[in-house]
């Protein structure tokens, strides 16, 4: 550990309103399984020193329905979505992302509030509230919020989301036809995406597609979806795809083969949801 | 009839305290009053230290620069061109230039030390290097005679870092006593050590040296700990304190060797049914910033850089150049991974461009007992080539499944590969290593000095000693390898701890059998006391070696090896799934089948990790994915269960028939998956081969 653990700084509220209360009053860090936050803390590049655990706060954790609506507590494990029975009903692609996440100790500590937090490009859960039209439920002591997971992101590493708000669920409508989800990581387990799509089959012309590290933020690939929505080919919308993206070179794969993947990926979803 | 330990699957001698976490590693220790000590190093690859200012209150530091150094500042191996501290300039990024102490860990992470550095354009390029740190040329016949042949084909392959990902980092403890310096340590060669400490120290400071329980090394922990250690001692020294420096893994990814990346030229040319008329192999190694054992690394990546042929014309020149990148060297394989990579590519190649089938290829040229070797070695009895190639090929069913594959997104694809155990050449001679055996009230006790990195050494050791002087397994304890207490068996490397050191184990047993008589070695203490027995290690008199000409006997005695690699690739993302690994390997006659079948498990995963997934970015001469995170290894969803197959041919030099095992099977994965791919239409010719490269491959036109 290169960051003196000695001079952090962590509240541990037992309630939403005084951690809500907490974040209005000073800035803090809001952890939950800190999984993501170890690393930086562990490499010395972390600049955060005062935290906020969130882990007493147990009404952040169920998994439950509202009318049509999946409601998923912030503060779900990937662990607790894989035993969900309503996850694996009624969004199994979750299901899927939940298993390829880290390891097992990492999907025991790891929640989906903070994947979506943590806004990393790559997070596997991101595609899937992506392409299903989800909405982040975000509060704050002034009251509550919907934000579509579509329109949450503002850039890299970047949100809509204030510094004196929290993430309380995420809401799922119903989610008809054939769900399809595909992580490509650098090895079997224990990786980071290089490409991860989710996608949503409604119908013979109807598709929602989602695509996880290919931009600054995770995708929604409405210029493909409208392709296909207008009966276009699949060569038409896998060339909309890569215009609608804009992978990088980094330390884990190329824009190239990103480029191609991610085509090669809407193909495959095409055929195989058909 | 007693149960003999050779052959059987004993309980491994450290295997309950690691099991229940009593084993102490490095980390484990304390001391009284000790310290925490850090290295700052070099953030450029090549420059002049201009400053270096304290951006700290170093109260309550030991602060330790070259001008501390009691004796000589170079770290003693084979050239002595290293410094332990930088002095005026910085060759490559992580090069140590200051140490740090302090008792509180926090405080000693928190202060800054700024270098101000006159950075100079660095040389990254292994080809464009034109300061070679040693050259090698091996002729056996004309080269000339590749005139004469029907077909040549022509090759280049590279192969990258790569890192050795032992569990437990480096780490050491220096403790002031006696007058001396004592160093406690995850090390893998504790003399080596104890020779660089001496020369730092200079003849007024006594060393010792002691190997705490050690999570790994791989040759990671071979020449590279002596820089840890005479750290933690300079800053013991100053301080008149233990010192403790454990590197966390972004430190020792960043700064510790690797294995050498190579860039290896093949000419070969054939007759048209087949027959090798002449090979010409140039290989280059990077050697990194300074020499390490890069001489000794080329040298044997050069012997096996024809593969297992014979072919009576072969030239090969070989060069271990600079660049300002950190120091390559020791890695499991030591330089034949790399290049048995590049001749089994190649001869697959060739196997391809004659439109013949590869199995037949290797078989027609592949090494008998008689035939020579590229320095002249006439291979005796314990040859397995063959051996090793047909078993392999009819048990994967290799011919079916070549024709049954085609057309599809499955393949198949082998490598044939061997390995020389122990020193190269005269080395074995030169090192004139001892093994000691003790007499105690319980039984005997081992005193060698070598050591237990998980390989199963105590284990190994005592099966041998217990058998040949007719004692249980459980009656023999094996000595912490404390300089001060064992005896110098050379270092634990080059698969020659069972071979070699345990050929001098089974000589001392014997010897102790006459000296006890019929009696136990329990009552022969009660009787008349203490006694023990040491003997040095003669190696065949038969040997014959020239490191001038590079001519004769390289080794004793070789290992071989088939891999056979069944595939899969993902049409659409390029993922390798690996479907069946079968590894046939002959190393003479397992002493221990659990631990033998771990040796080769292990290694030939650590050469399927080699071939797709583990790649060093190197970015400004530095490791910019420094972590297991974006250094990946295969996990067990990598890789399938491997067929391991162990053939016995017992070669009459080693205990009870072994020969060396360790490095053998880290030949074999890489080739035999490239050749695999082959088979698929992917024209592959460097290492790793990720999706990202398989992408971007052309698909040959295949006949």
């Amino acid at each position: 550990m290169r960051i003196a653990t000695s001079s952090l700084d962590l509240r541990r509220p037992a309630t939403l309103e005084s951690a809500l209360q907490a974040l209005r009053d000073d800035a803090r860090t809001p952890i939950a399984g800190a999984t993501d936050l170890y690393v930086t803390l562990n490499f010395g590049t972390l600049e955060a020193r005062r935290f906020l655990d969130l882990s007493r706060l147990a009404e952040l954790r169920g998994i439950t329905e509202r009318g049509d609506t999946l409601v998923i507590g912030a503060l779900a494990s990937f662990t607790a979505l894989q035993r969900s029975p309503l996850v694996v009903k009624r969004l199994p692609m979750l299901v899927e992302a939940a298993r390829l996440v880290g390891g097992v100790q990492i999907q025991n500590r790891a929640t989906l509030g903070g994947n979506i937090a943590n806004a990393s490009p790559a997070g596997d859960s991101l595609p899937v509230l992506a392409a299903v039209d989800a909405a982040i439920v975000l509060r704050s002591v002034d009251g509550e919020r919907r934000v579509p997971m579509t329109e949450f992101y503002t850039g890299y590493r970047a949100s809509v989301m204030r510094p004196d708000e929290l993430i309380t669920a995420v809401e799922v409508p119903r989610v008809e036809g054939h769900q399809w989800f595909r992580k490509v990581g650098t090895r079997a387990a224990l990786a980071i995406s290089k490409v991860v799509v989710a996608g949503v089959r409604d119908g013979p012309r109807a598709a929602r597609f989602a695509i996880g590290s290919v931009a600054p933020t995770v995708v929604r690939a409405r210029k493909a979806e409208g392709v296909l929505a207008k009966g276009g080919k699949i060569e038409e919308a896998v060339r909309a795809l890569q215009a609608e993206i804009t992978p990088i070179d980094d330390l884990r794969s190329t824009a190239e083969y990103r480029t191609a993947v991610a085509g090669n990926l809407l193909r495959r979803f095409w055929a195989e949801t058909a | 009839m007693p149960v003999t330990a050779v052959g059987q699957s004993v309980s491994r001698k450290d295997g309950i305290g690691k099991a229940t976490g009593a084993a102490k590693y490095a980390d484990d220790l304390t001391w009284p009053g000790m310290l925490h000590g850090r290295t700052i190093r070099s953030t450029v690859p090549r420059g002049r230290i201009r400053a270096v200012l304290f951006d700290f209150d170093t109260t309550g530091f030991t602060i330790v620069d070259h001008a501390d150094v009691p004796g000589s500042n170079m770290v003693d191996l084979i050239e002595r061109d290293q410094p332990l501290l930088a002095v005026h300039e910085v060759r490559h990024v992580g090069e140590p230039i200051l140490l740090l102490a302090h008792e509180d860990k926090e405080v000693l992470h928190a202060a800054r030390v700024l270098v101000e550095y006159e950075e100079l354009p660095p040389l990254l390029d292994p080809e464009g290097s034109e300061q070679t740190f040693k050259t090698i040329t091996i002729d056996k016949g004309d080269a000339a005679a590749m005139a004469g042949a029907d077909l040549v084909v022509e090759g280049t392959y590279q192969t990258g870092h790569q890192e050795h990902i032992y569990i437990e980092p480096n780490g050491v403890i220096a403790v002031p006593e006696d007058g001396g310096i004592t160093v406690h340590g995850s090390i893998q060669c504790p003399f080596y050590a104890l020779k660089a400490l001496k020369a730092l120290l200079g003849p007024d400071i006594p060393a010792r040296v002691v190997q705490t329980e050690t999570g790994g090394g791989f040759g990671g922990k071979e020449e590279f700990p002596s820089i840890p250690a005479g750290h933690a001692a300079l800053l013991a020294h100053k301080s008149g304190r233990p010192v403790k420096i454990i590197y966390d893994r972004v430190e020792d990814m960043v700064s510790t060797t690797k294995r050498h990346p190579s860039i290896v030229r093949h000419r070969t040319g054939v007759k048209r049914d087949g027959t090798l008329v002449a090979m010409e192999v140039e290989v280059i190694l990077d050697g990194g910033a300074y020499v390490t054992l890069s001489p000794v690394v080329l040298s044997r990546g050069c012997i096996h850089a024809a593969g297992p042929y014979r072919c009576d014309n072969i030239r090969i020149e070989g060069r271990a150049v600079f660049t300002n990148t950190p120091p390559n060297g020791a890695f499991r394989g030591f330089g034949a991974p790399q290049t048995e990579f590049a001749v089994e590519v190649q001869m697959e190649r060739v196997a391809e461009a004659l439109g013949m089938d590869p199995v037949e290829f290797r078989r027609k040229n592949a090494l008998r007992a008689g035939d020579t070797t590229a320095t002249g070695q006439v291979l005796r009895e314990d040859c397995s080539a063959l051996a090793v190639l047909d078993e392999a090929v009819r048990r994967t069913e290799f011919a079916r499944k070549r024709t049954e594959y085609e057309g599809t997104d499955r393949a198949i694809g082998l490598s044939l590969f061997y390995h020389g155990a122990g020193f190269t050449g005269s080395g074995e001679r030169y090192l004139k290593s001892r093994a000691r055996l003790e007499v105690t009230p319980t039984g005997v006790r081992i005193a060698t000095g070598s050591t237990e990195i998980g390989q199963g050494t105590r284990t190994m050791h005592a099966q041998i000693v217990a058998d040949a002087l007719g004692v249980p397994y459980e009656s023999v304890e094996v000595a912490q390898p404390d300089t001060k207490h064992v005896v110098d068996s050379g270092p634990t490397v080059a698969s020659r701890t069972c071979m070699v050191v345990g050929k001098i184990l089974e000589e001392c047993a014997v010897e102790m059998r006459s000296e006890l008589g019929k009696l136990s070695p329990a009552e022969y203490f009660a009787k008349h006391g203490a006694m023990t027995v040491e003997r040095m290690y003669e190696p065949p008199d038969w040997i014959r070696w020239d490191d001038a000409t590079y001519r004769g006997d390289a080794y004793a005695t070789y290992g071989w090896g088939c891999d056979v690699v069944e595939l899969e690739v993902d049409p659409d993302t390029f993922d390798v799934r690996l479907l069946e690994v079968t590894a046939v390997q002959e190393f003479g006659r397992p002493i221990h089948p659990a631990l033998a079948r771990g040796q080769i498990e292990g290694g030939t995963v650590q050469g399927l990790g080699y071939a797709l997934l583990e790649r060093v970015v190197m970015r400004n001469g530095a490791m910019a994915n420094a972590q297991l995170t974006n250094y990946t290894i295969p996990t067990t969803l990598d890789v399938p269960e491997i067929d391991v197959v162990m053939l016995e041919n017992p070669y009459p030099g080693g205990p009870f028939g072994a020969k060396g095992l360790g490095e053998l099977p880290m030949d074999g994965p890489a080739p035999a998956v490239v050749n695999a791919l082959r088979h698929l239409g992917h024209d592959i010719r460097a290492i790793p081969a990720t999706p990202e490269m398989i992408a971007a491959s052309p698909v040959a036109a295949r006949t």
